[in-house]
């Protein structure tokens, strides 16, 4: 059986706890992972986490750059060491999907994404530095255009607590072993694959051994990866961002909670924006931080809610190898159970309704023998007071809130990215200047069209480096 | 009415069953018996409708009663749960988690010391001398584990030094929250480690749980020096889940060959000993109950009336046996794999203690 070690600074280390990750549908062991424990990440950390800057540190960024764009290559192209043998990119897409219920074609998808957005992270660097010379970043200090820059590394190395659901957030830590930042993992325990082999690419293009560490294991490992590093981003839940939210060295990403609003101008053209909010909701099986959770808009939302309802009744469970399949299987059991339950529970309010139900072929949750689906779901709410209303899940699952243009912004709470369907001045300047809202579209842009070359929930640069005043005597 | 003795562990395989009947029924005499046992199983005899002296032969024959259920130990009256015959004698109380509501009450008399007499038994003089001082880093406060281990020094001719740690405290912090409070609160504890070992104490053994060990060992190496550098040679560790890979790890990294030995343990039932459980044991530590005393069985978590095969899983079952206190089938929060009887203990072993899968959600260790 493939056999997932930590990497401790690259070396790898078998643990004497494993834990096996299984195929969704057939139950069968498709990997086993070791299991670290919080003593090792901690004492890793204090002895090697200046040592994974320094070897970086010794490479210039520049080369460093040329070395992940390498690395991206063989990402996704490459035949990998994995366990004791090796792994090609379709071996990594099969088994990525069989742990983690996403079909194929999306794993396949992500792959790609990841690639992209190595191939071009010198234009990424270029934009989330704002031009800085690189050297400045290694040396600590420099003079741009005649005046004295300097930037201190906050960290050595950024701690990671990565998800099992969305593989497409891997997107968020490639742009780190080019400043000169030391990669400390810990994989979701379902998807154990990306994190290490992006690692293994990353080697074989010539990164230093000693920058990254791989800490597979349950909750006290990330949090013994959080007390270690004094730069970590962490995936998780609602509970999870309330957690961190005040600590100053942990970048949460939660919920979403992204949204289309549609402005008072284009509301009477909504049939115009079916196919964005479609694909808005629904890329990625709606699972990722981008997907859209809301459509607000201040008439028309039953007539919208019943078009998404019936163009999304369409996307069914399929085998995970189907070309054609857009949901992804609910692998931990009772959760998908759970959602459908709490959906239940949110519906009994007055003026809320599940607009999905009547274009379904049968119930919301479907169960199977190893794991559960939920049919896409569109929930109708008439006010914007709703609790529904806030709701985000893991699968396509949208409400659409009837709610006044002037209200919006006030009622919307925290949102990723909002896409505004405006070409109104005044609306448009109330969206650029309301702070609840992090990434901005404005117009017909899908919530899940990313630019790269703009930061994501806080720009990772201005999180691992610090501008501060330096003067040298001459 | 005399108290058992001290050395009444059967170490011979082929006398270790009957050794065992014969003190479950003198234990039996002595809890059921008017003159001799205590109100809480007088009165339960009374209430079953049957008495124990008649029917308990064996020990097989205490399936006839049902799980203890520790509930039963919250709250007064405390002498509910004293022998008659030992009402004369000093009584300590030593409590359990206490996080939520009134915690969980336990007697002691003279149980605590004479369990740790046993397990000093099995303490090497090479690595625990004799006369040696020790350092109790480990739960201050109601605990048994504090007495017990200044009583183990003692008995070894030694003087411990304790530090103050309430794990109920620690507990509120994970439940709020206050992670940073957390660290901070455990700095405060290996302060407290720290300090007792730079000050000419001659200690050289110590009690430590593994997490409290690895802070110490971490923070002694941050300063500059390691475990070993204190003069420490022998570690008693426990209290907490010990798993193999934590073993290792402490043997590989931490101890720089102190001798260390993995214990399980709790105010009901005293202290399992483990034969060796280093490298040349791939780390695996198996736990034995001191029998007669207390009895670990491994038991299917869905019929507690069948034991599970060696090797199989199962949920730890305890019964405890002294004359103190009489604890029958208890159903402990752990589980772990039925382990046959080895050369020191010619009895049934546990190995791979952990949370009970079905509970594990509820546990929670922290700092300690």
């Amino acid at each position: 059986m493939i056999h997932f070690p930590i990497l401790r600074w690259g070396q790898p280390y078998k643990s004497l706890e494993v834990t096996e990750v299984d195929h969704f549908l057939t139950g069968e062991a498709v990997a086993e992972v070791s299991q670290a424990n919080p003593g090792i990440v901690a004492r890793d950390l204090r002895k090697g986490a200046a040592r994974a800057r320094d070897v970086l540190r010794e490479i210039p960024c520049a080369e460093l750059l040329a070395m992940v764009k390498k690395g991206g290559e063989l990402f996704k192209s490459a035949e990998l060491p994995l366990g004791d043998g090796s792994q090609t990119p379709d071996d990594f897409v099969r088994q990525q999907s069989a742990t983690t219920g996403l079909p194929e074609h999306m794993c396949r998808m992500n792959m790609g994404k990841l690639e992209y957005v190595l191939s071009h992270l010198d234009e990424v660097l270029t934009s989330l530095t704002r031009k800085l010379d690189y050297q400045i970043l290694t040396r600590g200090y420099g003079e741009e255009d005649g005046v004295m820059r300097s930037y201190q590394a906050t960290t050595p190395v950024l701690g990671m607590v990565l998800p099992s659901n969305s593989p497409g957030v891997h997107s968020l830590w490639l742009p780190i072993l080019p400043l000169q930042i030391g990669l400390v993992l810990k994989p979701g325990p379902q998807e154990p694959w990306t994190p290490w082999r992006m690692a293994q690419a990353f080697f074989e293009a010539g990164v230093p051994k000693e920058a990254i560490a791989l800490y597979p294991g349950l909750g006290e490992v990330g949090a013994a990866v959080l007390n270690s590093c004094s730069r970590s981003l962490i995936f998780g839940g609602t509970a999870t961002v309330e957690q961190y939210a005040a600590n100053p060295g942990v970048q949460v990403h939660g919920p979403g909670f992204s949204k289309i609003l549609i402005g008072e101008d284009k509301v009477d053209d909504w049939e115009d924006y079916l196919d964005l909010m479609v694909e808005s909701v629904a890329i990625n099986s709606g699972r990722g931080c981008i997907n859209c959770s809301g459509i607000w808009a201040p008439r028309h939302t039953r007539e919208i809610a019943e078009a998404l309802a019936e163009k999304l009744a369409s996307i069914v469970p399929l085998p995970p190898d189907d070309p054609e399949a857009a949901l992804a299987a609910f692998t931990v059991p009772g959760q998908a159970a759970a959602i459908s339950a709490d959906i239940d529970n949110a519906l009994k309010e007055d003026g809320v309704e599940d607009v999905s139900a009547k274009h379904q072929e049968g119930s919301r949750l479907v169960s199977r023998e190893r794991c559960d689906y939920i049919h896409p779901t569109v929930v109708h709410c008439a006010s914007p007071e709703a609790a529904m209303a806030k709701k985000e899940y893991m699968y396509p699952f949208v409400t659409v809130v009837e709610c006044p243009q002037d209200k919006m912004i006030g009622l919307i709470g925290t949102t990723l990215v909002a896409t505004g369907l405006t070409e109104d001045p005044v609306f448009t300047q109330v969206l650029l200047d309301a702070r609840n809202i992090d990434r901005l579209n404005i117009g017909p842009v899908p919530t899940t069209k990313l630019n790269w070359l703009q930061p994501h929930e806080g720009n990772i640069v201005d999180f691992l480096f610090r501008p501060r005043a330096f003067q040298q005597a001459s | 009415m005399g108290r058992e003795s001290v050395t009444n562990l059967d170490s011979d395989p082929a006398t270790a069953g009957s050794t065992l009947d014969n003190w479950v029924r003198e234990i039996i005499e002595w809890h059921f018996n008017p003159e001799t046992g205590c109100l809480f199983w007088l009165d339960w005899a009374q209430e079953a409708g049957w008495d124990p002296r008649q029917e308990i032969q064996t020990f097989a024959d205490l399936n006839k009663f049902p799980h203890f259920e520790d509930e039963k130990l919250r709250g007064g009256p405390l002498r509910r749960w004293v022998p008659k015959a030992l009402a004369d004698q000093p009584t300590f109380v030593f409590e359990t988690g206490g996080t939520t509501g009134i915690p969980k009450s336990r007697v002691a008399q003279k149980d605590f010391r004479v369990d740790y007499e046993l397990f000093s038994e099995t303490l090497p003089d090479a690595h625990f001398p004799r006369g040696s001082n020790w350092l109790m880093l480990g739960p201050s406060g109601p605990r048994r584990l504090r007495l017990a281990v200044e009583h183990l020094a003692q008995h070894r001719g030694g003087i411990c030094f304790c530090v103050d740690l309430d794990p109920r405290w620690v507990v509120k912090l994970i439940k709020k929250g206050w992670m940073e409070h957390l660290k901070a609160y455990q700095d405060h504890v290996i302060d407290q480690a720290v300090t007792v070992l730079s000050a000419g104490h001659d200690i050289k053994c110590m009690f430590a749980t593994p997490k409290l060990l690895e802070a110490l060992a971490n923070r002694l190496e941050a300063d500059g020096s390691s475990l070993r550098d204190t003069g420490i040679t022998g570690i008693f560790a426990g209290g907490t889940e010990f798993t193999p890979q934590w073993n290792r790890f402490a043997h590989e990294e931490l101890l720089d060959g102190i001798y260390m030995t993995p214990t399980y343990g709790n105010t009901l039932m005293g202290l399992a000993a483990s034969p060796p459980s280093g490298p040349d044991e791939g780390y695996k530590i198996t736990y034995y109950a001191p029998q007669p005393r207390a009895v670990l069985q491994v038991v299917d978590p869905d019929d507690a009336d069948r034991v599970v095969g060696y090797g199989e899983t199962g949920r730890v079952m305890l019964t405890t046996l002294t004359k103190e206190f009489f604890v029958p089938r208890f159903q402990e929060r752990d589980e772990g794999e039925r382990e046959p009887p080895c050369g020191q203990y010619p009895w049934d072993g546990v190995s791979g203690v952990r949370p009970f899968s079905r509970l594990a959600s509820g546990t929670t260790v922290g700092v300690y």
